[in-house]
């Protein structure tokens, strides 16, 4: 009996456990610990039009069980990641979802159009990155632009595309129910959150960004109610990720309303965190005679 | 090729005022192992890791020795750590410094910049001179490490208080030109790594240099710790823990 595998969108995930967008880079640096076929599937580093250099460092500052992050969607360009990383990926066994950032909506469009006829198996459209100026989460905060840059993409590909939700809005049900109008398939939340740490001796933020995104258990408490508030308001799957560090977390989160689960943050610390709370999932779907972990999703009885 | 896991600390010293010298026994990662390469190392209730540089390698004994500074509340954690006790590392991690057989070399530290510039100094053996800096007497450390790899040693301190008053750049510009070397490595703060590297790059001897930054995965996955580097005439960000932290000192850009 198969009791971890999801059907998301349509795509067969071989257990709900996916590490999160720029996490996790396109999977290389972690080949040599385990088979990445031992994920659900890998949700690649930021893909944007052409490559980029990303914000000066630092970009990293601890924080109560937690860390702040500007990046700044440091990467390749698709092109490199449709030659380079995807010819290597489709031979690990695992599902492979696409994440990507247009700093137009035009762009956004053009990058779902590359993507067209590739192995990726889905696309996580990126409204919600705290560190670039141009897009990110400019297009995540306003409900208008949220379904125009999703309904763009949609018109653009040929793939599933789930839109991952900034949580730095006043309502993030309202931005899901417009991308779900505009003919998302999914969404994912959340990205993190943004924050700012100061060092008292210098007077100056850490980061050299000033600001950056929160993301580690800190967060995961804000994770769990936007995803249960949005699987309430949408019909579409909910991907659920934000401080997902242990099993009982990936439960939590699905109870509260997520089919398929991101582990972010956590990987820094416990590179073996993915694989470690798909055993867990698997050890508590047998020790409670689940027969697919897809019966618990948003099995939580709210007072 | 790196690895992950609980091993025991089978020595810890103390050799200055907030430095620590812990030995760990973990073979695989001792066979693993090259100078100037560095541990992610965790410390209890603090979520990211800490990199610190690999000092030392024995890999008959199957330990490699970690030498850190405290510098703030996760680094006190680990020096509380006592002998016997397990430490969780990933390592060995990122690119180390070039060791080529029958080559002399001359390694330069300043303050805790010194550890990694002992493996390298093992690796060289009697072609290997050490030039360490420090602030005064009370923070010198890992002196006699350099004289048992067999390295002609030479101690820099800011106020004289022990071996030569100065910088460990004079020491340096000396030793050049009483025989030229084929290689010089540093680490230490950005504008000793500079000053080096533009000393070197006069007398046109190679040059490689470790960078800090700070970090969380590690291992090239997140991109958080980026440098200023110039492959090919453009200017891009690399990353310290995968293309580093040993940079051809030509590459980097230096602040």
């Amino acid at each position: 009996m198969n009791r971890l595998n999801v059907n998301f969108c349509g795509v067969d995930f071989k257990n709900p456990i996916v590490p999160a967008s720029g996490t996790y880079g396109y999977g290389r640096e972690y080949e040599c610990l385990y088979p990445l076929s031992k994920l659900g599937g890998i949700s690649v580093k930021g893909t944007t039009l052409h490559r980029r250099e990303g914000n000066p460092a630092p970009r990293v500052a601890e924080t109560p069980a937690g860390m702040l992050n500007s990046v700044g969607l440091q990467n390749g360009g698709v092109d490199k990641f449709l030659s380079y990383e995807l010819p290597n990926l489709v031979t690990k066994d695992t599902r492979i979802i696409a994440n990507i950032a247009g700093s137009t909506v035009e762009e956004c469009g053009e990058l779902a159009a590359k993507l067209r006829g590739s192995a990726v198996d889905m696309i996580e459209l990126n409204i919600s990155c705290p560190n670039v100026k141009q897009g990110g989460a400019a297009f995540g905060t306003d409900c208008a632009i949220a379904g125009q840059v999703t309904k763009i993409v949609k018109d653009n590909s040929d793939k599933p595309v789930m839109v991952k939700l900034s949580p730095n809005v006043t309502s993030i049900v309202d931005i899901a129910k417009s991308v779900e109008a505009n003919g998302a398939d999914a969404v994912s939340l959340i990205n993190t959150l943004l924050g700012m740490r100061i060092d008292i001796k210098t007077g100056r933020p850490i980061l050299k960004n000033n600001v950056g995104g929160l993301s580690g258990p800190a967060v995961f408490p804000v994770a769990v109610r936007m995803v249960w508030q949005v699987a309430n308001a949408v019909n579409i799957p909910v991907c659920g990720m934000g401080g997902v560090s242990t099993w009982e977390d990936a439960v939590e989160i699905m109870m509260a309303g997520a089919s398929l689960v991101q582990v972010g943050a956590a990987i820094f610390n416990d590179p073996f965190a993915p694989v470690k709370i798909v055993d867990g999932l698997q050890k508590y779907c047998e020790d409670n005679g689940i027969n697919n972990i897809s019966e618990i999703v948003g099995t939580v009885k709210p007072w | 090729m790196y690895k992950q896991g609980k091993y025991q600390i089978v020595s810890k010293k103390n050799p200055a005022k907030g430095i620590f010298d812990i030995e760990i026994l973990c073979p695989e990662i001792a066979a693993l192992a090259e100078a100037g390469q560095f541990a992610q190392v965790a410390a209890e209730g603090f979520f990211l890791r800490r990199p610190i540089s690999i000092c030392d390698i024995d890999k008959d004994k199957g330990t490699i020795r970690l030498v850190f500074e405290i510098r703030g509340k996760g680094t006190e954690k680990l020096a509380d750590l006592c002998c016997g006790q397990l430490i969780d590392i990933i390592a060995p991690l990122g690119k180390g410094f070039k060791v080529m057989e029958g080559r002399k070399v001359i390694c330069v530290g300043g303050g805790i910049g010194v550890p990694p510039m002992v493996g390298v100094a093992k690796a060289y053996g009697e072609n290997a001179v050490a030039i360490s800096g420090f602030r005064n007497m009370a923070a010198v450390i890992l002196q006699e490490d350099f004289e048992a790899a067999g390295a002609k040693t030479i101690l820099c301190t800011d106020d004289g208080s022990a071996g030569r008053k100065g910088f460990v750049t004079e020491a340096l510009e000396e030793q050049i030109a009483a025989e030229k070397p084929d290689l010089v490595v540093a680490c230490g703060p950005m504008v000793m790594l500079k000053r080096v590297a533009d000393i070197a790059e006069k007398h046109g001897i190679e040059c490689q240099v470790s960078l800090e930054q700070r970090m969380a995965c590690g291992v090239g996955a997140c991109l958080v710790c980026a440098c200023r580097t110039v492959k090919n005439g453009a200017e891009i960000h690399s990353h310290v823990c995968k293309d580093g932290p040993v940079f051809d000192s030509k590459e980097v850009v230096f602040e």
